[in-house]
């Protein structure tokens, strides 16, 4: 697999979601390595309006043909936008994980909970480990 | 033992080949005290001949030579024998699961027509290749109707058939669902006037059946409404469809949960019969069951697949929509294959000889003093007549004439004793009415 | 005509299986329909007829059913034919999907079936006038509780995964007549997609627990997660991995200390069957699936039967009907039953293949014992002959079925999918890809007792060729099937944007 670049102003999480922290709100998707294990994703399903949701909990999901993945917050907040783009086109979440396939916009309750995720390096030495761990 | 390939000798040489002396040495992870020494105390072996005498010894003892006027979910259509020849052939009969799409083409486009049928009839977008029966088909669809709403009470209304009633509630006992019923009114239609704002106000469903259990018709677009109004779907079963082909489907109902026997399935003693779910296409991630879908290969070749499988219990395991596996796939073709015979103009052709039939067994039994219809609304092909008598005692005489007679319905709606449930389809000969009306006639004459 | 071939190469010559043959093509039955065809008649009408609207009233009627088919029999018979040539079937070869037991379908069965009295039978017709088929139910509930060894049974569950959940209902009820229902029930990582799904409509959460180093249920982490708050254990027996559950009698104890229950899921009974009765090692309750063990044909994916069995603490909670036989040696239904979980659906049963499952029971008598120990012996000389080509992760002796993984082919690109769809141009039906959850790559085979020596051997050769292609030539294997109608098809697109039914 071919080493994928996670954007250097993102943070991350060992269930491989990103989030993008503008002010007091978060851009939350899922990293190239969950897409890749995924396979082609056929539908994604994302919270309500307004939901309030959990650090850790599920918010959704990204299904390919054969699995479900549950999508896991990254922090605690309110659902301010849902990616319209993804019900039509589902495939940019292979696409363009980082970018496009954004899931949902969260306005947050306390920003402070990101700076216990990992940056892109640390995210980026995570994955290598695993991708090594699955070849041996 | 004709099921089993093997010579005596060909075993031999395959205990040789595996290295073991004999067969007990294979299944050594048994603990010893757990294996048995002796024979299971069986009856058999038969050949094939005796097992068929076996089986013509029990067909025998059930109602030979009976004329029965029974429906209450279960239907006597004319059938042809076009539909077991196709049945019956081993590529239908003996396949599996067309998990293996290639090799599955056959049944993966029959279900696909299936499909297509069950929508066309129901005036629904989409429905699904199969649930067991109508009732479980209603109780998986209003566990649907609760997912989509995220609301735990449904509304059922009484004149749904009782024992599809019952299967609703084992099912909700345990997945705390709330389950209210509401009655019905003279007419014999369910009692729109109880579906208030405060009933709906945490109601997911209301459940009707249509025709319905006293065979009379529901008016579907007024209960959408009112169901509508208070944020709760509307499920409609349907246990005769046979109806449809003349009756206007429940287009206006969010959900359709049907039972398919009455096209071409056997009465077999209750089952296996063929449920299915029809509904809005945006509502198919929550439907259970499985579904065929259209795509195409490589080469651009049309064909077909299962698909969505991701709602399904093996790859969502505890968070599938339902734990549905195998399901009615064999009847689903029956029905296929029957309507397909029947046909646009067949279908109108036989539910309207349905109408007919019904109208003149009424007309012949209301000449009988002391007996009438005991609801004033539209019927089908299902009636229920009120009587001077107990029904038992007159189903108890009319048994002796080879008659087997209407359902007493009193058991199930203590209100309505001396109230007998009659169906009669085009399978019915005008003389066995006749009969009938002549033998209750003779029966209500005579002294207690 | 598959373009293919001739971009790659035709099947080798070693495929003795199989060959080529012209089949039709066929469209939609829709694509044929045109007004005025009919392909069913009807006897002409004895009684005056009535005019629709004026009998059912202007809101209820119907116009024509717009879109639904108009064809004749002929056209009925040849589409319906054709189809079925396009189609895979235990009567053309071995299914060797484990965990499906796809054995012979004795026609017998379907002759039975059809008899008069049986076929046309109505479920609430008298008992007085339904003695035969209240005896058929009754015989088959006697069978069925020799073989299991358990004391009472019901046969309403239609299918496997509703006699799980039905099992499910009595515990429930069986534990909150004791005073707690309790939370929880374990499901072994090994398990049926099916398990977990049941647990969850019973009301109940699952509770993973995991297999140790021998693919067999971790007892150290059963003693652990069997608190008080778990009302029982979901096991298959013998596992996933067609081994037996060596601690089988440890799990029960460990249960039945903590007022749990053991329930067993029967699916591989096909390798219990006249050798040993669950009843006998601690199962408090089990379902079996007629649909394999008892030869009832899968037509595609239904009926099933899922009849569960119990022990005499649970019998109180059967479902009602059940099948009694009274003092005058008349059999009826009883329905009052007030301790019963209540129905699970309506009438008393899918009759028609419990019928089938009787007449399958029937040809063998105490003889069932061969059929089980054939099926095994098929199991074990596959196993034994395709130990060399395939990766065998837990070396454990296998009864029934036998699961081996894809690893070493995986060096070359190719994975178990590749491998069962290569077995298509060998005349065979792949075996179960992908599960059990806790082998990757998993390739699980069941060849059951149906099988003979030679299809056996050839499905050996079959095997140990594609072992040798992934060496050869993965790209062979990789883009298999070769020999279909159809290639592989496009599941990412049906299921981004399903066409679930035609449309004009």
């Amino acid at each position: 697999m071919s080493p994928a670049n996670y954007p250097a102003g993102y943070r991350y999480t060992k269930d491989h979601e990103w989030i993008n922290v503008e002010g007091s709100v978060g851009t939350i998707g899922i990293t190239d390595y969950a897409q890749h294990e995924l396979g082609d994703v056929v539908f994604v399903e994302l919270p309500k309006l307004g939901a309030q949701i959990k650090t850790g909990q599920s918010f959704g999901t990204v299904e390919s043909v054969k699995a479900v993945s549950d999508v896991f917050s990254p922090v605690s907040g309110e659902v301010t936008e849902t990616n319209s783009l993804l019900s039509d086109s589902p495939e940019k979440v292979n696409q363009d994980p980082h970018g496009t396939a954004w899931l949902i916009k969260v306005k947050l309750a306390d920003p402070k909970e990101v700076i216990s995720l990992m940056d892109a390096a640390a995210y980026q030495a995570y994955v290598d480990e695993k991708t090594q761990e699955q070849s041996a | 033992m004709r099921y089993l390939p093997k010579s005596p000798s060909e075993r031999q040489e395959m205990l040789a080949a595996i290295g073991v002396d004999s067969i007990e040495e294979l299944f050594q992870t048994i603990p010893e005290k757990f294996r048995l020494r002796e024979p299971l105390p069986l009856p058999g072996p038969l050949s094939e001949m005796e097992i068929i005498q076996y089986f013509k010894d029990r067909a025998a003892e059930n109602a030979t030579d009976c004329t029965s006027f029974l429906g209450a979910g279960v239907y006597q259509h004319l059938r042809s024998v076009v539909t077991d020849a196709m049945v019956q052939r081993g590529e239908f009969l003996t396949s599996y699961t067309p998990y293996q799409a290639e090799i599955s083409q056959g049944t993966l486009t029959a279900i696909f027509e299936f499909q297509t049928l069950m929508s066309q009839l129901t005036g629904q977008e989409v429905a699904n290749a199969s649930m067991y029966d109508g009732s479980t088909a209603l109780t998986e669809a209003v566990l649907m109707a609760e997912r989509i709403t995220g609301r735990n009470k449904v509304l059922v209304a009484r004149s749904v058939h009782p024992e599809y009633r019952q299967v609703l509630d084992t099912y909700a006992k345990n997945l705390g669902l709330e389950i209210e019923e509401f009655g019905y009114t003279s007419s014999g239609q369910a009692d729109r006037k109880a579906l208030t704002g405060e009933k709906l106000a945490n109601a997911a469903a209301v459940v009707v059946l249509s025709p319905n259990f006293f065979g009379v018709l529901e008016e579907i677009p007024a209960l959408a409404d009112a169901a509508h109004s208070g944020g709760a779907l509307l499920v409609t079963t349907i246990a005769e469809p046979v109806s449809l082909g003349i009756v206007r489907p429940p287009a206006e109902a969010d959900i359709v949960a049907m039972e398919g026997q009455a096209f071409g399935v056997a009465p077999s003693y209750g089952g296996p019969f063929v449920g299915v779910i029809a509904t809005r296409e945006k509502f198919v991630r929550q439907m259970p069951g499985r579904l065929a879908g259209q795509t195409t290969d490589t080469a651009g070749r049309r064909g077909f697949v299962l698909t969505l499988a991701t709602r399904e219990q093996h790859i969502r395991r505890e968070k599938a929509t339902s734990n549905i596996c195998t399901n009615e796939a064999l009847f689903a073709l029956v029905a296929t294959v029957h309507l397909c015979l029947l046909g646009k103009e067949g279908l109108r052709e036989m539910a309207l000889q349905n109408v007919a039939k019904a109208q003149f067994a009424i007309a012949e039994l209301e000449k009988i003093p002391g007996v009438r219809r005991a609801f004033s609304g539209r019927v089908f092909n299902e009636f229920v007549l009120e009587f001077p008598r107990s029904v038992k005692m007159i189903n108890a005489a009319l048994l002796r004439e080879k008659i087997i007679g209407p359902l007493a319905i009193g058991a199930h709606y203590p209100d309505l004793t001396k109230r007998g449930l009659l169906c009669v389809t085009e399978s019915m000969p005008r003389t066995e009415i006749e009969r009938l009306a002549t033998a209750i006639r003779r029966i209500l004459d005579s002294p207690i | 005509m598959n373009p293919k071939l001739t971009e790659t190469e035709a099947p080798p010559a070693t495929i003795r299986k199989a060959g080529r043959h012209v089949n039709q093509n066929e469209g939609l039955i829709f694509e044929k329909s045109a007004p005025g065809k009919r392909g069913m008649e009807l006897p002409p009408l004895d009684v005056p007829p009535v005019d629709a609207e004026a009998a059912l009233g202007r809101e209820f009627s119907r116009g024509a059913i717009e879109g639904f088919p108009e064809v004749s029999e002929i056209e009925v018979i040849r589409h319906f034919t054709r189809l079925s040539t396009w189609n895979f079937a235990i009567d053309l070869g071995m299914y060797p999907l484990g965990s499906c037991t796809m054995k012979y379908n004795p026609r017998v069965n379907e002759y039975v079936a059809r008899l008069e009295g049986l076929a046309s039978a109505h479920p609430m017709q008298p008992a007085e006038v339904a003695q035969g088929c209240l005896r058929i139910l009754h015989d088959l509930q006697k069978c069925l509780l020799a073989i299991t060894g358990m004391d009472a049974i019901t046969l309403q569950p239609a299918a496997g995964a509703q006699g799980e959940l039905t099992g499910l209902l009595m515990i429930r009820a069986y534990l909150q007549s004791r005073g707690n229902p309790r939370k929880k029930v374990l499901i072994p990582d090994s398990a049926h997609g099916t398990n977990p799904a049941s647990v969850v409509i019973a009301g109940y959460e699952v509770q993973n627990i995991r297999s140790n180093d021998r693919g067999q249920i971790d007892t150290d982490h059963l003693r652990e997660f069997a608190t008080q708050d778990v009302a029982a254990l979901m096991v298959t027996n013998p596992s996933t991995l067609g081994v037996f559950e060596e601690r089988i009698v440890e799990i029960a104890g460990i249960l039945h200390e903590r007022g749990a229950l053991l329930y067993m899921d029967g699916a591989n009974m096909n390798a219990l069957a006249g050798v040993t009765r669950p009843g006998d090692f601690g199962v408090d309750v089990m379902h079996l699936n007629l649909h394999k063990t008892f030869s009832t044909p899968h037509g595609g994916g239904g009926p099933g039967a899922g009849p569960v069995m119990v022990k005499k603490i649970l019998e109180p909670f059967l479902p009602i009907p059940i099948v009694v036989q009274k003092a005058d040696g008349r059999f009826a239904l009883d329905q009052n039953r007030p301790k019963s979980v209540g129905r699970v659906r309506a009438y008393c049963g899918n009759f028609g293949v419990l019928l089938r499952a009787l007449a399958y029971t029937l040809a063998y008598g105490p003889g069932i014992r061969q059929a089980t120990e054939d099926a095994v012996l098929n199991a074990n000389y596959i196993r034994h002959h395709l130990e060399d080509s395939f990766d065998l992760p837990y070396d454990l002796p296998s009864l029934h079925e036998v699961v081996f993984s894809d690893a070493r082919q995986k060096k070359n690109g190719v994975n178990t999918m590749d491998i069962a769809k290569r077995l298509i141009d060998y005349g065979f039906h792949p075996y179960t890809t992908a599960f059990p959850l806790i082998v990757p790559g998993a390739m699980m085979i069941e060849p059951t007792e149906s099988e003979s020596k030679e299809e056996c051997d050839l499905f050996i050769d079959a095997m140990r060729s594609i072992a040798l292609e992934s060496e050869t030539n993965p790209e062979i294997v990789k883009t298999a099937p070769h020999s279909t109608r159809v290639g592989r098809l496009d599941e990412v697109t049906a299921a981004r944007k399903p066409i679930l039914r035609w449309k004009p």
